[in-house]
């Protein structure tokens, strides 16, 4: 099955008129992967049980939306008695005993996880170039990163591989794959989504999304994966809306704030262009558009590298080879078990995240950094929360610049983090964000990207929705898969 | 030279609930290794903390018990260090808002009453235990990973070993009255680590701290800080200096040794769990709380001198723990003489339990038993010999008293119808005696009881026996 | 700024050995990221609240039941070593803690 013209909506009518069984769709999807993967590498763990899954769905029947259609889970995302790595050697061999909500959610909803996509390790990178398992290309040019950290699932889902894919946003490692690879992807509000089961990189920053080429295909797995877990305290317990029932395209009076340090002068103007005219867009439509200052933005970057950091070198301290994963060999005593055990582990860009966050946690810096990071971000919650008072969303590109060439940024980790700084201050403020495919600049995908009001996640869906059907930019084939055939 | 001591004690106990801290596994002292551990208490990847309430709840009980006052907006911190019991590496607990802050303890020494201030107390998960082999080898138990603790820390407010020992011995009493801990020492459901500092007599400076470990008793707190105030002192007079170090109590030798001397390099990086979100502990619960409080130990040994006519020490004897405590409370609801409860409970009760060596509650007695035998005695069905045979019963077998001495047949013989013709008849038959008795050999009567009691084998009133045999004897 | 004792003090904290030339680098480069960091200097935060954790929860008491969600044979599934149902580690040398 190759899904690139394909939508939850259109497989589930075949799969419910039984012009297809979820066994023979699983087999399909397979043998299309099995092809695929040879240029894209997008997935660690094809999940060997996929077709007795299927075959279980097809006796218990069709039922809802997502019954017996594949998805692809990234592999920070815990998955019993299925191999989960987060893309690190210390964790090569880590087969979990039990399985996030999230999973257990599209499970019981009858869905199929087909495999587990590669990512930056544990998360951290913007290209997936830290994976400990190789590097995933961009179906618009096999040469340029997919993005990161959820590159193997933007990958997966921009060549057809799957209809459907879940990722993990830290920093916006969901929205920038996925308009570097012209899909759609939304990072929720901080915990609308529960977090449990998914290998933790920053506790308060992390949040599962959904990335599809369709803006309906999301709206649906979303309301799916969403909702309060009691195993995960910071869960909201706010009801969950249909969000696929709910569109609506009207953007008659919709309110949007762009603001002005979104347009950041290192932007490639071609993204510039596109993303004014996606703006102008939204006012043909009849939305109002504001420009808004954020000055706490500038500072967006620090804050997130102190906080995140800081967290995740505590959360990774947990990999010490005691209990499961890599474990050193030839070592005489404790501590060379956890200190040859981190350092043959973990790759360059973890021990490069926890050393600054273990710096930043330390007696004498604490205060300087870590806690001084937590008070710019209280102002910046602020700022964005004084847009947000009189607007609907916020808007503005996605990334500085389209998917870059495999290996151009990798040693300059510096230039790396500050691929990040349009999609950070979502994270920051825990609000719900997405991007959307507005067009191509020099023949690469670019992304608009939305922010709305903290569990307004609908408003995104409704006004990316409205530009996706302006746009079809879904019928667009990506330009190397093209070259393929 | 005279050097005044400083001395600050934490105190760690395990609160007795049904599941962890942080994570749903049961609770349970001695299980089977690892048994009791899923995949929170193994750190794996993905899992998120939950905060037991009774967890909580119990800490506050304690916190309260002790005189703190209760913070209303907390959170929990990670404690940041590498060790193989702790999975995570972070251990969670609360420094930054601990859960209760300024209590007190009163304490007696020298027969002059003392307040010992308490700083702060803080929930907190406990770690796993490490065993060491011969082998190069160590190994992991996690059972105990995540059972819930307070760590309860005094103010440097002792300034003798005696001192530290009454604050321990009265601390454990409060906390024990509190239903909140077993607070038992052999099984590590309380442990406490001491630091003491000496500094010469009239100095307003504080001396180097020195802490001691591995105190497995009231006693070796005692014996370890006296060590330490001496070894400390000599070093003083001899023109040394006292290293920040930690030392380890020998329980052989009763000397304390170097572990490790501080370097400055602990750093755990304390800093909010970002998993958790802020706690608000609402005044109404913690007044709930309050009133949930069992009544006090020293409440309890006042209310048995002044109310029940218990002399103070037997006061003192019966709430030194809670299970001895609520057995008599319980016994003298059932109506016996609270006096003659409490006699028994610290004699033939307290013998037995210290001959099969186990605990009050491990027996088969229960109060309501105890107190119905005490009143077969009081109103005369049964001797106080007989009594010793059923309480055996009792104790061992749970039988209930009443019908037992009923079905033995074991009931006292008081009437004089019955008595008195069979003293006569023994009076026939032993003139000898009654001459001795003449004679003013007052060994005589109890050789005559004897006869009556080997006849009626013991169920004899001895008073009724008494009171004919005299009136008899003086009449021949 | 940071010093060549700063990176070897904190890799000594998170358990991370560094070849020499990778504590060069981390001289460099994380001393070029620290430096940006020293950037939040600047920004004004008296009297500001620091947020250290998100979402719109409060108070999230688990009422206390004991429930094993695992069995042992599930936890010992990935662990490296073991014997007698405990965990086999190399020898602790500083047993300090231990009880």
């Amino acid at each position: 099955m190759n899904y690139l013209n394909e939508s939850i909506d259109s497989l589930h009518k075949k799969l419910a008129a039984k012009e297809i069984t979820s066994k023979e769709l699983t087999d399909q999807t397979l043998n299309d992967m099995k092809d695929k993967e040879k240029d894209i590498s997008a997935f660690i763990t094809v999940n060997d049980n996929a077709v007795k899954d299927a075959e279980k769905v097809d006796q218990a029947g069709i039922n809802g939306p997502l019954s017996g259609i594949p998805i692809a889970i990234k592999d920070n995302i815990v998955s019993n008695g299925i191999k989960t790595t987060a893309a690190s050697k210390i964790l090569y061999n880590f087969m979990p005993v039990y399985s996030a909500t999230v999973l257990e959610k599209l499970e019981a909803a009858g869905a199929i996880n087909i495999g587990k996509t590669n990512m930056d390790e544990f998360a951290m990178g913007s290209s997936t170039e830290t994976s400990f398992f190789g590097d995933t290309h961009n179906p618009w040019d096999f040469e340029k990163v997919p993005g990161g950290s959820s590159g193997g699932s933007a990958a997966a889902v921009a060549s057809g591989e799957v209809v459907a894919a879940l990722g993990t946003d830290t920093g916006g490692s969901i929205r920038q794959p996925a308009a570097f690879n012209g899909i759609f992807g939304i990072k929720p509000t901080y915990g609308r989504v529960s977090r449990w089961g998914v290998i933790a990189f920053a506790s308060s920053l992390d949040q599962v999304g959904v990335m599809s080429k369709r803006v309906e295909d999301s709206a649906t797995v979303l309301s799916i994966i969403a909702g309060h877990d009691e195993h995960d305290s910071t869960s909201s317990e706010k009801e969950v809306p249909d969000y696929r029932a709910n569109l609506n395209k009207d953007m008659t009076g919709v309110r949007i704030a762009v603001p002005k340090e979104f347009w950041h002068e290192g932007t490639n103007p071609e993204i510039i262009k596109q993303i004014n005219a996606a703006i102008d867009t939204y006012k043909e439509m009849g939305a109002t558009v504001d420009e808004v200052s954020l000055p706490a933005l500038k500072h967006a970057v620090e804050v997130y590298y102190v906080l995140a950091s800081s967290e995740a070198s505590s959360n990774l301290q947990r990999y010490d080879g005691v209990r499961y994963g890599f474990r050193a060999k030839d070592v005489k005593n404790i501590k060379d078990l956890f200190v040859n055990s981190r350092s043959e582990g973990f790759g360059d860009e973890i021990k490069r995240r926890i050393m600054l966050g273990t710096f930043a946690l330390s007696a004498g810096a604490y205060d300087a950094y870590f806690k001084k990071a937590a008070q710019v971000r209280t102002l910046f919650i602020e700022e964005m929360g004084k847009v947000l008072e009189d607007h609907d969303l916020i808007m503005g590109p996605s990334t500085t610049s389209t998917a870059f060439k495999i290996g151009d940024k990798i040693d300059d980790p510096l230039a790396m983090y500050m691929n990040d700084i349009l999609t950070i201050p979502a994270n920051l403020a825990g609000l719900p964000a997405a991007s959307v495919p507005t067009g191509l600049a020099d023949g690469m995908p670019v992304g608009l990207q939305i922010i709305a009001k903290p569990f307004n996640e609908q408003a995104i869906f409704n006004a990316a929705y409205a530009l996706q059907e302006q746009n079809k930019f879904y019928e667009q084939i990506p330009t190397a898969l093209k070259g393929e055939d | 030279m005279n050097f005044e001591t400083t001395i600050g004690l934490e105190v760690h106990v395990e609160l007795k609930t049904k599941s962890k801290m942080f994570s749903p596994s049961p609770v349970a002292y001695g299980a089977e290794s690892n048994i009791n551990t899923n995949v929170i208490d193994f750190g794996f990847p993905g899992t998120l903390p939950t905060v037991n309430k009774e967890g909580y709840r119990l800490g506050v009980m304690v916190a309260l018990a002790l005189n703190a006052k209760i913070e209303n907006h907390t959170h929990f911190d990670r404690k940041n260090y590498f060790y193989p019991d702790n999975p995570k590496a972070y251990q969670l607990t609360q420094s930054e808002k601990p859960l209760g802050h300024d209590g007190y303890i009163e304490i007696e020494v020298d027969g002059k009453k003392k307040k010992i201030g308490i700083a702060e107390l803080h929930v907190e998960e406990d770690a796993g235990k490490n065993t060491h082999g011969n082998n190069g080898y160590s190994y992991v138990d996690l059972n105990r990973q995540g059972t819930p603790l307070i760590e309860i820390v005094s103010k440097a407010d002792m300034h003798s070993p005696e001192e530290a020992y009454q604050y321990l011995e009265k601390l454990r009493q409060i906390v024990q009255f509190t239903g909140a801990s077993d607070v038992k020492m052999e099984e590590g459901s309380m442990r406490v680590d001491t630091n003491i500092s000496i500094t010469p007599a009239g100095s307003d400076t504080y001396g180097t701290k020195v802490e001691l470990k591995n105190l497995n008793s009231f006693n070796y707190v005692k014996l370890g800080l006296a060590y330490e105030e001496k070894r400390q002192a000599a070093v003083l007079k001899n023109g040394g200096k006292i290293e920040q170090e930690t030392r380890r109590f020998d329980e052989k030798t009763g000397e304390t040794a170097l572990m490790r001397v501080k370097s400055g390099a602990d750093d755990y990086r304390y800093f909010p769990e970002p998993d958790l979100p802020d706690f608000e502990i609402k005044p109404e619960w913690i007044e709930e709380i309050k009133s949930q409080l069992p009544e006090p130990a020293d409440e309890r040994r006042a209310r048995y001198i002044n109310e029940l006519g218990i002399p103070e020490y037997d006061a003192g004897v019966l709430t030194d723990t809670k299970e001895m405590s609520d057995f008599f409370d319980e016994a003298v609801r059932f109506g016996a003489n609270p006096k003659l409860i409490s006699n028994w409970l610290m004699g033939e009760v307290n013998a037995f339990l210290n001959e099969k060596k186990v605990g009050l509650l491990d027996t088969k007695l229960t109060p309501e038993h105890l107190s119905t035998m005490i009143k077969l005695i009081s109103d005369g069905t049964i001797s106080s010999k007989i009594a010793k045979k059923v309480f055996q019963e009792t104790i061992s077998n749970g039988t209930e008293p009443e019908g037992w001495v009923k079905e033995k047949g074991l009931v006292q013989e008081s009437d004089p119808a019955v008595l008195k013709p069979m003293i006569m008849d023994i009076l026939d038959n032993n003139q000898q005696s009654i001459d001795d008795f003449k004679n003013g050999k007052d060994r005589a009567v109890g050789f005559l009881v004897g006869q009556i009691m080997k006849q009626t084998h013991g169920q004899a009133n001895p008073k009724v026996v008494n009171k004919i045999l005299m009136a008899e004897l003086n009449s021949r | 700024m940071i010093s060549k004792d700063e990176i070897l003090h904190v890799a000594e904290l998170a358990n991370l050995k560094l070849k020499n030339d990778e504590v060069d680098d981390f001289v460099s480069q994380l001393g070029r990221i620290v430096d940006m960091e020293s950037n939040l200097a600047s920004v004004n935060t008296d009297g500001v609240e620091p947020t250290y954790n998100m979402g719109d929860t409060n108070t999230t008491f688990r009422e206390d039941k004991g429930i094993r969600t695992q069995t042992r044979e599930q936890m010992f599934e990935n662990v490296p070593e073991s014997e007698d149902n405990l965990i086999k580690v190399p020898t602790i040398v500083d047993k300090e803690d231990d009880e």
